[in-house]
């Protein structure tokens, strides 16, 4: 009977609760947007591998490192594999198709990367030509890309235009994967390079390395870094997890900015639900004096506001919860490239669920006391 | 019970006191008034506008408190209560009966009756079936799953009073039951609580302003600044 109460008070302004469930409802889907853009921000260091590491120019990432480093990468104890990586920074058509481009060492980079499956006669006829490209799935679907397919690339840092078969498309093997890049032969990038630009050939941007142990990692990065110190170009070298988030760095203060909206967004539909409660409950304050009159308690007085605030907060949390999936797939979609990685993660969910309840909780606390406590005399004279 | 025994008095009332503030100033409403009511009394409240009905009516009905005086029912000084011990002492012993009805919109006729019966110690069925029971008691069994809003004024005075004896208190307060009444619907409010009076014996202290109403009452109390001013009855 008390939660027939509960209920059907809630449903006696249909047009009141109708936009506070709507409100409600925007902003745990905001609330979800948002913080799963901030996952999909730091969806790059969670691919990543812990038996890979990266090698780079100490000075900047912009800075390349001679061809030759390779050979006395393979010799150091504990790597097992080498492979590099050279970023391209090409433009299709215009550059609004964001993706990211890499030169690699075809020999042995996909042996490197086992979360991009590729089927092994595409990965011959990409190894047997040399203008061959590699491209993920989520990628070729975006442009309607097939085997066999001319993409023309305009660069950027390496002047002229450039052009590439679609020689195979990988997929990922994990949800997490990125399949979102388009990879070439190095081979390629090097001989036209060599040509035009003499002093920059036989360069990489980064050098990839298979470790066999994880929990060796900071003790290998050291052996390699003490191997190339005082050269022309010495070397950092890091787990690819502290390389990715390296990016992320970067932008942390717009991650900062976005996590602060999103709880921002939190506190204003708690602000205007406590409003509603307090309005609901200060029409209702006779009903609540009767009550008291009956010989009911302060405390099932106030019970009946703050469930009917936490009961509401948790119907337009769950609408919003339902919501946030599919509007995410249709907002990653929108995305593209730019967030190769975009799920609703279940910490989102929970982060969700507890803002829902935290404010039915705070919004239904203040009019629940007020209604609790009363004066019997005062509420029934509110009547006349 | 026969009238040659010396009665108790079930609520005994003596020196009570209350004051409002109001701008600072102190106003007396009630000052050292003395009253009792005996069990099986059916008694009119009257008196000007603002010569504190209402507020003698609430200091018995135990939903608010004298400043001074002692204000007993059956026995037990109720100005001593704690608020949540008085909030129990209302649920068992006041059934209350309100000039605009007080009933919750949200629920039906026979849930408003059944309401008060949540703070008793009684099964589901139980509830239900007393509630029925009490609602056919005041001619509304075919009302039972009617909102306030589908009854009419005389039609919700009945659930409430209905609702005020559902749990079998041991007194009935109401405040100008018939105030917001047309004549014929006042009249049958009036003789429904005649007949709880005699028929089920209810001790019944009602504040009125109609004369009629006051007839129907056993006795008539005068309140006039404050005090009792001349007291008239039917010589029971
Ligand atoms: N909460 C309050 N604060 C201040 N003054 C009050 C309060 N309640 C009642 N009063 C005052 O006390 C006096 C008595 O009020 P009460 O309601 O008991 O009168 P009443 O006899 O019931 O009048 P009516 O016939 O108009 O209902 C009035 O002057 C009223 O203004
Ligand atoms: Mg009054």
């Amino acid at each position: 009977m008390f939660l027939r109460l509960v209920s059907r008070n809630t449903l006696r302004h249909k047009l009141r609760t109708a936009l506070t469930l709507l409100g409600l409802l925007v902003a745990i889907l905001a609330f979800g947007l948002l913080s799963t853009v901030v996952d999909a921000w730091y969806a790059g260091a969670e691919g990543a591998s812990s038996t890979r590491l990266i090698t780079r120019s100490s000075i900047s990432l912009v800075f390349p490192l001679p061809i030759t480093y390779r050979e006395r990468l393979r010799q150091i104890d504990g790597v097992s594999t080498v492979t590099t990586s050279n970023w391209f920074g090409g433009v299709y058509v215009t550059p609004k198709n964001f993706f990211p481009q890499f030169a690699v060492d075809g020999e042995t980079y996909f042996s490197l990367y086992p979360e991009f499956i590729l089927d092994d006669a595409q990965y011959k006829a990409f190894m047997r030509d040399r203008k061959g490209a590699v491209v993920g799935r989520k990628l070729a679907d975006r442009y309607g890309w097939q085997i066999g397919d001319t993409v023309p690339l305009r660069g950027t840092i390496y002047a002229g235009n450039w052009e590439f078969v679609v020689r195979g498309i990988y997929d990922g093997r994990e949800a997490k994967t990125d399949t979102n890049q388009f990879i070439f032969h190095w081979q390629y990038l090097n001989e036209t390079v060599k040509r035009l630009l003499p002093r920059r050939a036989d360069t990489v941007g980064i050098y990839i390395l298979g470790i066999d142990a994880p929990d060796r990692a900071a003790e290998i990065s050291e052996l390699v870094d003490a191997q190339f110190r005082n050269s022309l170009a010495e070397t950092l070298t890091e787990t690819e997890k502290s390389f990715q988030l390296g990016f992320v760095a970067m932008t942390e203060a717009i991650v900062v900015a976005i996590r602060i909206v999103s709880y921002l967004v939190i506190f204003i539909i708690m602000a205007v639900m406590a409003n509603t409660m307090a309005m609901s409950a200060r029409e209702r304050l006779p009903e609540y004096a009767t009550l008291k009159a009956l010989g009911f308690q302060p405390w099932r007085v106030g019970g009946l506001v703050f469930g009917e605030s936490v009961f509401m907060a948790m119907v337009g949390g769950a609408l919003g919860i339902a919501l946030t999936f599919p509007v995410a797939e249709v907002f990653g979609q929108a995305m593209g490239s730019l967030f190769p990685i975009f799920h609703v993660s279940i910490g989102t969910v929970l982060l969700q669920i507890a803002c829902s309840v935290f404010v039915g909780l705070v919004a239904g606390v203040v009019p629940a006391v007020r209604a609790g406590n009363v004066r019997i005399a005062d509420g029934l004279r509110a009547v006349a | 019970m026969s009238a040659a025994e010396p009665r108790t008095p079930v609520v005994e009332i003596r020196g009570l006191a209350k004051s409002y503030q109001r701008g600072g100033q102190s106003v007396a409403v009630l000052s050292g008034l003395d009253l009792d009511i005996f069990p099986g009394d059916f008694l009119a409240l009257m008196g000007p506008s603002g010569s504190g009905k209402s507020t003698l009516l609430n200091l018995i009905a135990g939903i608010d408190k004298p400043d001074s005086g002692t204000l007993r029912v059956n026995g037990v000084d109720i100005t001593r209560l704690s608020q949540s011990a008085l909030a129990e002492w209302r649920a068992h012993h006041v059934g209350f009966i309100f000039q605009f009805y007080n009933l919750m919109p949200v629920l039906t006729a026979l849930e408003n009756v059944e309401l008060p019966l949540l703070l008793a110690d009684l099964g589901r069925r139980e509830r239900r079936e007393r509630a029925e029971l009490t609602l056919s008691m005041v001619g509304l069994a075919d009302r039972s799953s009617h909102y306030p809003s589908e009854l009419s004024g005389g039609q919700q005075q009945r659930v409430a009073i209905a609702r005020a004896i559902v749990t079998d208190p041991t007194l009935l307060v109401a405040d100008e039951p018939t105030g917001d009444l047309d004549r014929v619907s006042a009249g049958e409010i009036l003789h429904l609580m005649e007949r709880l009076n005699t028929e089920l014996g209810k001790t019944i202290i009602m504040v009125t302003h109609d004369q009629r109403a006051a007839e129907a009452a056993h006795s008539i109390v005068q309140l006039e600044k404050g005090a009792i001013g001349l007291g008239a009855g039917d010589g029971r």
